[in-house]
Parts: structure tokens; C-alpha cells; sequence
């Protein structure tokens, strides 16, 4: 398997605090790779620094064999890497239609001419744009919800329309900060089989999750921080037999 | 050096007026996020209620800081009351509307109270009378009138004042926290709705305050004068960081002592090209320039993008 | 997305469209059988302010960005038009070819003032731009010494008019025997123009570049991680507006023949503000609402306000001009309370609201 993603000393600190120190870690082509960690051991902080909205202090990220550019959001998004947001973040006010189309803008490019004269070739793109845009609610398994405004949409159906948003980008790397966060025992499984099937399409997937369990069942390898540093990075088995990993967990919410 | 010192004399006098009217904006939009354009008039109603009040007085014999005392407090009450009207009427029903509702309201407000006073008080410019002592003194060359003294004096007394409100009583704790977040204010058993309202109030008391100086220094007021006047205590609102107090304060003096000394030598120091009529360019300017540099304004917490 | 109209609904559709285009094409002529040229002249103002408003909504509706120093790019075209068209300098360049120019300069004004302040949040960048227009005001008032350039605050006279075919516009035209007065011409110039524009506003608004618009008024963050580059879609927004803006503003030269700072102060932003917010955010017909609205309802009380209190006070009591802006400052509270979202707000909003009073009544 081929590298993906290499991240090589990450460092973020927010005034005093380091959110994160000298994070390093390598996401191989096609694979599910977790990122846990107990509460504010710097997962997001990572994700928000990965996908360009925070600022990084040191530290350089290597994706598909080019130096990523971090510092602007767009720019990762085009680079291939998508993402979700832990607090679900749609455009609320338009259809889970739109929402999905809106996120074909990256590879997309009809301008203010195109979109006034309505040339053949924008006629032609903005025809694709919808087409693609049912393709993934079709995917997702929410095409029936086409026309409904997102904020009307059921928690777990909002899941899964930002998870078809961000697939409409084309990413090579999928992102998804805490998906299930909120979910029942259900909706859990059901978003499981969803996020193999992603894989099995050939997008590789970062998942920062919470549900130990859940990870531990669909990862194929897993990085542990703990107080923003990578203590563990390993196949499930071996990092859930980690004295560090443990001591971290204190025990408990490995198991459960 | 004379110039100079008298243009820091000037400007730390108009500052002063346009700190604590700057506070009243910085307070409502502390707590409810709001830009309360209609403030400025709220400032030039109380100039002009302080006046019809002092004029017919002033010849009364009574001496001439007790009838400013007196037009003062009329302008107080009045200007409280119509911060709390204001507020009842154009802004709570708006809480939770579309953001741009209660700006469209506001404006509303502020047309409606410069007909009134235009109604009221006609189109002309009122001399105010001379009721304090303005004897002038020399300081190192520059002169500095009694009147400047006492508007800089009760300026800042009146801002310690508020900080001590604010900080130090179970009111103060109170409008912070609903400042801060409003659902877990009201789950702590503060009433936001008479937090709001009392902010309002004290808000337009300070307003109407600095409606009285402004009058008492430059002898004039009208109806249109609240306008410009709200434009620049906004400007220094935002400079020194919008829902900040102290910010407004340093704002406010700023901006006062920018525009005096951007006036006093504009003329020298582009050959006489550009002229003192260009004093209101240099605050919006130097908001512009400050915003670009620093977008939360010099006192303003820097607000991270949350994910 | 719409699916493609079949034949009887693509046949209707047509019918309404040309339905539109004769009332638009006889109402001049009715309105000055009737009420004569001076409503007409008053018609051709609404409709500058629609073309004005359609460009604010572009900026404030679609892309959520609150702008009131608008009056500035009016502004510029105006002027531009005045400098280039009038015996203030002795250029007389045609209209064809300066309010194109108007567009663009006032285009690049946007995106001067632009690039720096649209990382500012929400009220900061209304701030800053009302700052801008108090500029733009400022220096036009007193850009006549050293160099007399804009005449100061006596304003640029005897401004060229707008000429077709040799003919101008300012003047009444014979037709086959009919004399059709300068204002009429005015408003079929402009009444093409509105409707281009209006047409350009529905066509972007259902595009990719109307999309991220709405995304980035939506949800900023969001927007950028869609891979939407904000910083340049919202400069495309703001210059856009402001190539309107710059436009109407040339028209506006054209048809007074004269200008003075007077006519762009703060004020006028907010009323323009004001007919998009009031009319329904984001939507093009209420913003067309709201553009006639706000400048007939005042005309009518200008014309109105006077005889009505001869009638019922047997004197005029109340200033005519004030109470019409007293009443104008009465209807904008009393419209955003009674209707928040605009008097015929954008469909979304308008579900937004159906569910809310129905959550009242349940």
C-alpha cells in the first residue's frame, strides 16, 4: 500500500496552551484509519490544522506525493482532502439537493458569463452538477429527501447529507470528525456500512471518533493522542493492548 | 507645541463626549448583538429636551449650574424613557427575526425621532446659553475653557461610574452574563428581558448626558445633529472593539484626538492641498485602517473561527 | 432544481411574459394620460432605485453581506458620467460608451474596498463600508480646490443626455404625428435596462456562482471547506453590486443633467438598504417591491399630505416633507414587525415563516 498522507510534526498551541506537539502520522492509500483520543486530547485541533482552518505553528503535511498547502480551507478541499464537522455544519436554509451541489463547486467552474448566457457547456456542467449531486443522495441513501430544506432533515440523515457534500468534492481522503457522535445503535450500524462502502469506492477515510467500539470494528489501523501528543499507532489489537493507551483511558471507555 | 497641545485639549474634549456615547452603543450590541442606530438622536433629544428646559430658566436668576443640573436631569428621564420604549417596541419583538429586521427598525426609529424633534423644535439652529463658567486658562500656550475641564471631568466620572456598576454590583453580574450567553443566564434566574431594557436605559441616560455637553460646549444644537455625531461614537465604538466598554472609552478619546490634530495639520502637512474640511475622512479612515489590521478593533478579544 | 416545463406551462409562462411586457409598455403612457409627466419623471426614479436595489441584493441578499455605503458606487457612475459628458471639462463623450466605463470603474471601486475589509464579520464590514461612502461624499464635496475637479457642493450642470440615433432623450420626440415626452423615453431606456438586469440577477442566482453565494451567507466555514474560495466569490458579489450601482448611477447623471454630493449621502444608502430588506431579502420580485414601494408611497405623501390636512384640519399643520419621512420612519417598524423575513421574502424564508406560525397556532 501506498502512502497518502504523511503529517510530520504538527504543532499547534492556542496563547499557552500546545494543543498539539509534534504530531506525526501516515494515512496509506485506501484504508480507514482512526484517530481517537479521550477528550481534549486534540483531535479536532488536528482535523481544523489538517484541513486548513486553523493555522499550524511547525510542522509540514505531505499529501499524494505534493507538500499540502495548509492555511486556506478551499485549497485543501481541491488539493483532494474533504471533511465533516463534529457539530454538523450544512447550509441550513437550502435543499439537501443544493447542499450536495454546492459541494461540486470545486470541480466545477461555469463563471458569471457562462451562468447569464447559459452557453451549451454551462447548460451541459450544471446538468452534471445535479445529475451527480442525486447520484450521492442516491449513495448516501437520502434521495428521497431531495427537495427538504436541510435543517429539516432527521440528525442521522443530516449525517449522511454532509458526508454526500463532501464526497461531491471528488476527495481522495475522506475526513469525518466524529460521525456517529449522537447516533443510536442503528443509525451507528447503518453509517458503518456506509463508511466501508465509501472505502471499498476508493476513497481512503480519517475518522476521529468516540465510539472506541465502533473504530476498533472499522478501522484498519488507529493513532492514539493523548494531551496532543501521538502515544499509539497500530492496528486496532496491539493499540487496544497498549499500557499507554490504557493509562490515558484510565481504563474504562475502551472497553464499552 | 501651542498648536499641538491645543489640539489634544480639543480632541480629548470631543472624545470624551463621544466615549460616552459611544458606550451606549457598545453596551446594547455587547448584549444583544445589536447595532442600535437609532442612539444618536436618543443623544440630540436630550440635548434639545435640556434645552427647552434651561432656556425659559435662564433668565430666572437662578444660578447657572443649577439650571443645567436641573435641564440636565429632564434630559435624563426623558431619554431614559425613550431608550426603554425604543427597546420595547422595535427590538424585542425582533429577537429572534432575520439579523437584518431590527437594523431596518432601527433606522425606523432614528427617522421617526429626527421628524419629531424637527416638528417639535423646526429646522433652525438653537443658540444654547452660556450657563457654565467658560473662562479660558493658558496651559504651556495652549487655552483650555472651564467648560472643557468639566466636560472631560464628568466624562470620566461618569465612566468609572459604570465600570463600578458593571463590575462590581449583582446588576453589573448580571448584564455580563447575559452578555455572554443569554439561555444560561436565564437558567441562573436572570430576567434577560429587564437586563436588556435596563441596559437600554442606562445606555440613553448617557446619551443624553453627552447630548447636554456636546450642547454646552458648542453653544448650538438641532435636530440633525445626532446623526453625525452617532456615526463617529460608532466609529470609535468598533476602534476600540465593539461590546467592549473600556474599548469604547479608548475609542472614543481617540478618535476625538485623531480628528483634532488630523484637522489642526491636514492643511500643513499636504502643502495645503487638503483642508480642515476633510476632519471626517480621517475617522473613517483611521477605522478602515485599524480594522484591516486589527479586525476585532484594539481592545476587542480576537475571536477564533470555531470548527 | 426545476424540471423542464412541458408545453402548456412553457406556453403559459410565455403568455405572462408577453402580458408583462405590454403593461410595461403602456404604463408610462396611462400614467401620463392621467396623472401626467411629473409621476412619469417619478416612475423613471423608481426605477433607477430598482436597478439600485437589484445591485445592493446581490451583495446583501445573496451573499449576505451587509453594505451601506452603496450610495458610493452611484456615486462614481454619476460623477463619471458628469466629468465625461459636460462642459465642466468640455468632454463630451456618448453614453454608449461611458456607462460601460461607469460599470467597470465602479466594479474596481468594489473590489478595492473590498479586498481588504471582507474578512471583517458582519457589522465590521457594514461599518467600514458606510465609512467608504461618507468618503466618497466627502471628497466630492470638496475635490473643487486646488485642482477644480467635481465643482464642490454646487454640483456638475447641463450634463449631456443620453442620445439614440442623434436623437436626445431630454427631448420630446415626434412619432408619426404623437409627441412622446423626454421622461417617457427615459423610462423605456431604463425600463430595458431594469429588466436586463433583472434577468442577469434570476440567471445567477440559479447558477453555481448563485450557489455559493447562498452557501457562503449560510455558513461561511462550511462554504470554504466545500472547496469555495469565499474571499473571491464574495469579491465577485461586491463587484458586481457595484457595476450596478455604477450604472444606475450614469443614468441618473444623464437623466437629471445635473449632480451634486447632495444627492448620495447616507440616507440614500439606507433607503436603497431598506427597499431590499423591507421588499424580501434575496428574492427579485419583492426586491422590485420594495424599489417601488419606497419611492412612490413618499411621492404620493408629498403630493398628498398637504391637501389632505387642508381637508381635515382645515390647515396645514404639519410640514408636508417631514411627515411623509415621519410616516416613512412609522412603515419600515411597523412592516419589520409585522413581517421580519420582508413583505415577499424568498421561498425559503417564506416556508420559514409558514412553520412558525403554525408552530403559534398548534
Amino acid at each position: 500500500m501506498t502512502v497518502l498522507l504523511e503529517a510530520r510534526g504538527i504543532g499547534k498551541r492556542f496563547g499557552g496552551v500546545q494543543a498539539l506537539h509534534d504530531v506525526s502520522l501516515t494515512i496509506r492509500r485506501g484504508e480507514i484509519y482512526g484517530l481517537i483520543g479521550p477528550n481534549g486530547a486534540g483531535k479536532t485541533t488536528f482535523f481544523n490544522v489538517l484541513t486548513g482552518l486553523y493555522p499550524r505553528d511547525g510542522g509540514e503535511v505531505m499529501f499524494d506525493g505534493e507538500p499540502l498547502k495548509l492555511g486556506s480551507p478551499h485549497e485543501v478541499t481541491r488539493a483532494g482532502i474533504a471533511r465533516t464537522f463534529q457539530n454538523i455544519r450544512l447550509f441550513a436554509n437550502m435543499t439537501a439537493l443544493e447542499n450536495v451541489m454546492v459541494g461540486r463547486h470545486a470541480r466545477t467552474k461555469v463563471g458569471v458569463g457562462g451562468a447569464v448566457f447559459r452557453f451549451s457547456s454551462a447548460r451541459a456542467e450544471e446538468a452534471a452538477i445535479h445529475r451527480r449531486a442525486e447520484e450521492l443522495l442516491h449513495y448516501v441513501g437520502i434521495a428521497d429527501h431531495a427537495n427538504d430544506l436541510a435543517r429539516h432533515l432527521a440528525y442521522g440523515d443530516q449525517r449522511r447529507l454532509e458526508i454526500a457534500r463532501a464526497l461531491a468534492t471528488e476527495p481522495k481522503l475522506l475526513a469525518l470528525d466524529e460521525p456517529a457522535a449522537g447516533m443510536n445503535a442503528t443509525e451507528t450500524a447503518a453509517l458503518k456500512t456506509l463508511v466501508e462502502g465509501i472505502r471499498a469506492d476508493g476513497v481512503t477515510v480519517l475518522l476521529i471518533e468516540h465510539d472506541v467500539k465502533l473504530v476498533m470494528g472499522l478501522c484498519d489501523r488507529v493513532a492514539v493522542l493523548d494531551y496532543g501528543e501521538k502515544i499509539a499507532e497500530d492496528v486496532p489489537a496491539q493499540v487496544r493492548n497498549n499500557p499507554q493507551v490504557i493509562e490515558a483511558y484510565l481504563g474504562g471507555s475502551l472497553e464499552h | 507645541m501651542d498648536i499641538f497641545l491645543q489640539q489634544i485639549f480639543n480632541g480629548l474634549t470631543l472624545g470624551s463626549i463621544y466615549a460616552l456615547v459611544a458606550l451606549g452603543y457598545t453596551m446594547v450590541y455587547g448584549i444583544m448583538g445589536l447595532i442600535n442606530f437609532a442612539h444618536g438622536e436618543v443623544v440630540m433629544i436630550g440635548a434639545l429636551v435640556a434645552l427647552a428646559v434651561m432656556a425659559p430658566l435662564a433668565g430666572s436668576g437662578l444660578p447657572g449650574p443649577l439650571v443645567v443640573l436641573i435641564g440636565l436631569a429632564a434630559a435624563v428621564l426623558v431619554c431614559m424613557a425613550l431608550g426603554a420604549t425604543i427597546e420595547r417596541i422595535a427590538y424585542r419583538p425582533l429577537r429572534n427575526a432575520p439579523r437584518l429586521a431590527p437594523l431596518i427598525t432601527a433606522i425606523g426609529v432614528s427617522i421617526v425621532l429626527q421628524q419629531l424633534a424637527m416638528l417639535i423644535w423646526g429646522r433652525r439652529y438653537h443658540s444654547v446659553p452660556r450657563l457654565l463658567p467658560d473662562a479660558p486658562h493658558e496651559i504651556f500656550g495652549a487655552t483650555i475653557t472651564e467648560v472643557q475641564i468639566l466636560i472631560m471631568v464628568v466624562a470620566a466620572l461618569t465612566m468609572a461610574g459604570l465600570m463600578l456598576l458593571v463590575n462590581r454590583t449583582k446588576m453589573g453580574r448580571a448584564m455580563r452574563a447575559t452578555a455572554e450567553s443569554p439561555a444560561i443566564a436565564a437558567l441562573m434566574g436572570v430576567d434577560a428581558n429587564r437586563i436588556i431594557m435596563l441596559t437600554f436605559v442606562i445606555g440613553s441616560g448617557l446619551g443624553a448626558l453627552a447630548g447636554v455637553l456636546v450642547a454646552a460646549n458648542y453653544g448650538i444644537a438641532h435636530y440633525h445633529m445626532g446623526f453625525l455625531l452617532g456615526l463617529k461614537a460608532f466609529t470609535a465604538a468598533v476602534l476600540g472593539g465593539i461590546g467592549n466598554l473600556p474599548g469604547a472609552m479608548v475609542g472614543g478619546l481617540l478618535l476625538g484626538v485623531i480628528e483634532a490634530l488630523g484637522a489642526g495639520y491636514i492643511g500643513d502637512l499636504t502643502g495645503g492641498v487638503l483642508g480642515s474640511n476633510y476632519q471626517d475622512v480621517f475617522a473613517f479612515f483611521v477605522l478602515i485602517v485599524v480594522l484591516i489590521f486589527r479586525p476585532s478593533g484594539l481592545m476587542g478579544e480576537k475571536v477564533a473561527e470555531r470548527a | 432544481m426545476k424540471k423542464l416545463p412541458n408545453a402548456p406551462e412553457r406556453k403559459r409562462a410565455l403568455l405572462g411574459t408577453a402580458l408583462i411586457a405590454v403593461a410595461l409598455a403602456v404604463l408610462p403612457l396611462v400614467v401620463a394620460g392621467t396623472l401626467g409627466n411629473t409621476w412619469v419623471r417619478i416612475l423613471d426614479y423608481a426605477l433607477l432605485y430598482i436597478i439600485l436595489a437589484l445591485g445592493l441584493n446581490i451583495v446583501v441578499g445573496f451573499a449576505g453581506l451587509l453594505d451601506l455605503g452603496y450610495i458610493a458606487f452611484y456615486a462614481v457612475g454619476a460623477y463619471l458620467y458628469a466629468l465625461l459628458a459636460s462642459p465642466h471639462f468640455g468632454i463630451h463623450w456618448p453614453a454608449w460608451a461611458i456607462l460601460p466605463l461607469g460599470a467597470i470603474v465602479a466594479g474596481f471601486f468594489g473590489v478595492v474596498l473590498g479586498a481588504p475589509t471582507l474578512r471583517l464579520r458582519g457589522d465590521y464590514l457594514a461599518i467600514v463600508t458606510l465609512g467608504f461612502g461618507e468618503i466618497i461624499r466627502i471628497f466630492l464635496n470638496n475635490l473643487n480646490a486646488p485642482v477644480n475637479i467635481t465643482n464642490g457642493p454646487k454640483g456638475i450642470a447641463l450634463i449631456d443626455p443620453i442620445r439614440i440615433g442623434g436623437h436626445s432623450l431630454s427631448a420630446p420626440l415626434d412619432l408619426f404625428g404623437v409627441t412622446v415626452p423626454g421622461v417617457v423615453l427615459h423610462y423605456y431606456l431604463f425600463v430595458l435596462l431594469a429588466v436586463g438586469i433583472v434577468f442577469v440577477g434570476i440567471r445567477l442566482q440559479d447558477s453555481r456562482i448563485g450557489r455559493a453565494w447562498v452557501a457562503i451567507r449560510e455558513d461561511e466555514i462550511a462554504a470554504k471547506a466545500c472547496g469555495i474560495d469565499t474571499r473571491n466569490v464574495k469579491l465577485l458579489a461586491f463587484a458586481m453590486g457595484a457595476s450596478f450601482g455604477g450604472v444606475a448611477g450614469g443614468l441618473f447623471a444623464s437623466f437629471q443633467q445635473f449632480v451634486s454630493p447632495e444627492s448620495f449621502g447616507l440616507l440614500e444608502s439606507v433607503m436603497v438598504l431598506c427597499m431590499v430588506v423591507l421588499g424580501g431579502m434575496g428574492n427579485i420580485p419583492g426586491v422590485i417591491l420594495g424599489g417601488l414601494l419606497l419611492t412612490l408611497l413618499p411621492e404620493a405623501f408629498r403630493y398628498g399630505a398637504g391637501p389632505v390636512q387642508q381637508v381635515l384640519l382645515g390647515r396645514v399643520l404639519l410640514d408636508p416633507e417631514s411627515l411623509r419621512m415621519l410616516l416613512f420612519g412609522v412603515a419600515l417598524i411597523a412592516v419589520m414587525l409585522y413581517r421580519p423575513a420582508g413583505l415577499w421574502p424568498e421561498a425559503r424564508h417564506r416556508r420559514e415563516l409558514a412553520e412558525a406560525a403554525a408552530e403559534k397556532k398548534a
